[in-house]
């Protein structure tokens, strides 16, 4: 590692963690429904939105009536979202004359979008019209990770309320995260891209003769506002095909420093704002420690990985360090290793350096991050409702360890909170191994295969990895346009989203009608080390057991056949 | 469920005109006064005021007389711009590899950023040790001193806090072009 390595590492754990406490406290005040700073500008749009949508904000609703709501949203977006990239032929704002996208590849790309997975199936500068881009695509950027927040308060109600059947407002929740958290954050990130490189305006592209006399075509679009939000939304769905590797997209050093912190910052901030809604930072800080502990060992994995040369090149008369190949000049080995980790740890699934590239161990880490359920930091809400969840369970299996009816924060988790935890523990292993299985078994699905031996295995294995653990990231090399992929990888998103979402609806319904009891002496510490331990073993454990095999059959026998 | 579809539908549309609308044409706004050459694809144009291209895309360069690009897997063709995806243990990297080394020997062993594709496939930049690299073969097909020729790399290279050392090749071959010393060709 180099010195500019060690800045970027130091540089990106600042950005992430230092602003998380308060940045934590201020989404806890906003979902809360409490003033900020930001409310003397935005309480009046607030005001309005509410009015046009006949909603009382001040009526909360079930975990039913919430979950209907939600369902009712995603219904419409879906909708919507499919038919802009039907039309888009002719729809405004479209320069290069961009005909419709078909059927299976819209109906692919618009779950993609609507679930937060940003998986692309299409690229951005050849297929999408700026309309489809800005109107579509970007709308469900800002909302996506709205109702992935909206669920995670959820469950932070369900563990704070007592003997309560209300659950708070679903339009008030995903208004209130986009224009308080999303947006003004999305303000500031794209006007400092902007000033890195990254183009923003609405002409036509550009046709350039080079200087050796040949015709350039240089694509043009929004793309600064676009890709703040995939950023900070854990979207991840770049404007550019290649994503975050692309010049335009991630044109320097600095703005991938920007780019990469955007990944974790909401995420790293959430988990402070759930320490508020249960009144006790110190389940905050163990939760964070665990995910901190996970995060740094897929790091130094994925890094040391990348940074040794391709043992294939070893008699090559080349310089031998850690292979370049699908890696840009500008960031190198180590800070593709990190985004890697980081895009993976999170759902964001944006990439500034190609995985299918990367070498067996390199490309195990953010596979394995995955197959995790991205409970590392995690997508916005989504990542901490999943890490809840393994909370849960981490105190249950204390619970039969110790022969005490388990609890957490006081309130007891008894048989159906138990069955809710365990089907989401199914969701993968279905999304994964058994759609997975499926795209390999037959000649057809298995043809978009596009290494040979166990690596090409992995890239069935990481395409209904990415796709279940809605993350989007890629082994690129997998063609994934063909109807059956758009298809079956468009299911696997829908069940990884509602999977988890409706469990855990009815987990924080279920919590928050009952009582807490108070917490005395003999219940079971769930801040300290100890719990911190468990909590990562039981996340290893479940994930291990579970993909362990898929694994020794891909990337493992990759590494162990050199 | 049905009751819920009214705010829905009007949700949606209410945030489709806030994040859809009003804030990307809001970053356009304050991008065209701030940043008016980044926000428009730092285009490089010549004195004519033709464009030559982008400085953050690269182009294909052929010859001895130029320093080369990072190689790339779609050919630099930019609409859309791709990668090999080989994976590390795919023998048609490895051949790929050995074709290009070969073509390239020199006596030292020749940089990695000159035999891999980018993820891109339009990666701008070089690091000055594989430019300089370049710079034997170059001094040779324009009859130009190499110490010439290091100095003008030197002058070009970037040395960014969070990332490595860098030089732009498309402006590094514009300065042969510009320098009068260089423009036997």
């Amino acid at each position: 590692m180099h010195d500019y390595d060690w800045l970027l590492l130091a540089a990106f754990f600042l950005l992430v963690l230092a602003p998380a406490p308060f940045l934590g406290r201020y989404f806890y005040r906003v979902m809360e429904g409490q003033r900020t700073w930001l409310s003397p500008v935005l309480q009046p749009v607030e005001r309005l939105c509410y009015r046009v949508a006949g909603v009382d904000p001040e009526r909360e609703q079930s975990w039913r009536g919430y979950a209907l709501a939600l369902l009712a949203f995603t219904l419409v977006c879906l909708l919507v979202l499919m038919s802009i990239l039907l039309v888009q032929g002719a729809l405004p704002l479209n320069p290069q004359q961009l005909a419709g996208l078909s059927l299976p590849l819209a109906f692919n790309t618009a779950v993609s979008f609507v679930t937060n997975t940003n998986w692309q199936a299409y690229s951005g500068e050849a297929q999408l019209s700026y309309f489809s881009q800005m109107l579509g695509l970007g709308v469900q950027n800002f909302v996506s990770p709205a109702v992935g927040l909206a669920v995670l308060v959820v469950l932070c109600r369900g563990l704070a309320r007592q003997s309560s059947d209300r659950l708070g407002n679903f339009w008030v929740d995903i208004t209130r995260a986009v224009l308080y958290g999303l947006l003004p954050l999305c303000l500031v990130l794209a006007v400092l891209l902007v000033w890195q490189g990254v183009p923003q305006n609405f002409s036509d592209y550009v046709s350039a003769t080079t200087l050796q006399g040949s015709e350039q075509t240089l694509p043009m679009g929004p793309a600064a506002s676009q890709i703040a939000i995939k950023q900070l939304g854990t979207n991840g769905g770049g404007f550019f095909g290649v994503n975050s590797a692309h010049p335009f997209e991630n044109p320097t050093a600095l703005s991938n420093l920007l780019e990469l912190a955007s990944i974790l910052l909401i995420p790293a901030a959430l988990v402070f704002t759930f320490g508020h809604y249960v009144r006790d930072l110190r389940q905050s800080r163990a939760i964070l420690a665990s995910m901190l502990v996970l995060f740094v060992i897929g790091l130094a994995v994925c890094a040391w990985a990348e940074l040794q040369p391709n043992p294939a090149l070893a008699g090559l008369p080349i310089e031998q360090v850690g292979s370049l190949e699908g890696k840009e000049a500008r960031f190198g080995s180590f800070a593709s290793a990190l985004w890697a980790t980081t895009t993976t740890a999170a759902s964001n699934g944006s990439v500034n350096a190609m995985h299918d590239s990367f070498s067996a161990l390199g490309g195990l880490v953010p596979l394995v991050n995955m197959l995790l359920g991205e409970i590392v930091f995690g997508g916005v809400g989504a990542g901490l409702y999943g890490m809840l969840l393994f909370v849960l369970i981490a105190v249950f299996l204390a619970g039969l360890m110790i022969g005490r009816t388990p609890a957490y924060l006081g309130k007891k988790l008894e048989a159906r909170e138990v069955r809710l935890m365990v089907a989401t523990l199914l969701v993968m292993p279905v999304g994964v191994l058994v759609f997975g299985a499926l795209a390999v078994s037959f000649a057809g699905p298995a043809a978009s295969i596009g290494n040979p031996g166990p690596h090409g295995f992995s890239q069935a294995l990481y395409a209904y990895g990415s796709a279940t653990g809605n993350n989007g990231s890629a082994f690129a090399g997998f063609t994934a346009d063909t109807p059956y992929h758009n298809l079956m990888l468009g299911l696997a998103m829908l069940l990884g989203r509602f999977g988890y979402i409706l469990p855990v609806l009815a987990i924080a319904g279920s919590l928050a009608a009952k009582r807490a009891a108070p917490q005395g002496q003999n219940s079971f510490p769930t801040h300290g080390p100890l719990f911190v331990v468990l909590l990562t073993l039981t996340i290893l454990l479940v994930g291990g057991l579970t993909f362990m095999p898929a694994l020794a059959l891909g990337p493992l026998a990759e590494y162990l056949a050199f | 469920m049905l009751d819920s579809i009214r705010p829905a539908i009007t949700t949606l549309a209410f945030m489709t005109l806030l994040v859809g609308v009003a804030y990307p044409l809001t970053v356009t706004g304050v991008a065209h006064l701030a940043f008016p050459d980044q926000a428009a694809g730092s285009l490089v144009r010549d004195d004519t005021g033709e464009v030559r291209g982008s400085r953050l895309i690269a182009q294909a360069f052929d010859g001895d007389q130029w320093f080369q690009s990072r190689p790339s897997a779609g050919d630099y063709a930019t609409v859309a711009s791709g990668a090999s995806n080989l994976a590390a243990s795919n023998p048609k990297l490895f051949a790929r590899i050995e074709q290009a080394s070969a073509g390239l020997a020199g006596d030292t062993p020749v940089p990695m950023q000159l035999v891999t594709t980018s993820g891109s496939g339009l990666d701008p930049h070089l690091s000055p040790e594989a430019v300089t690299w370049q710079v034997p073969r170059i001094a040779q097909a324009r009859g130009m001193a190499e110490a010439e020729l290091l100095r003008l790399v030197e002058a070009h290279t970037e040395r960014p806090l969070f990332g490595p050392a860098l030089v732009n090749v498309l402006a590094l071959n514009l300065a042969l072009v510009d320098n009068p010393s260089t423009s036997s060709q």
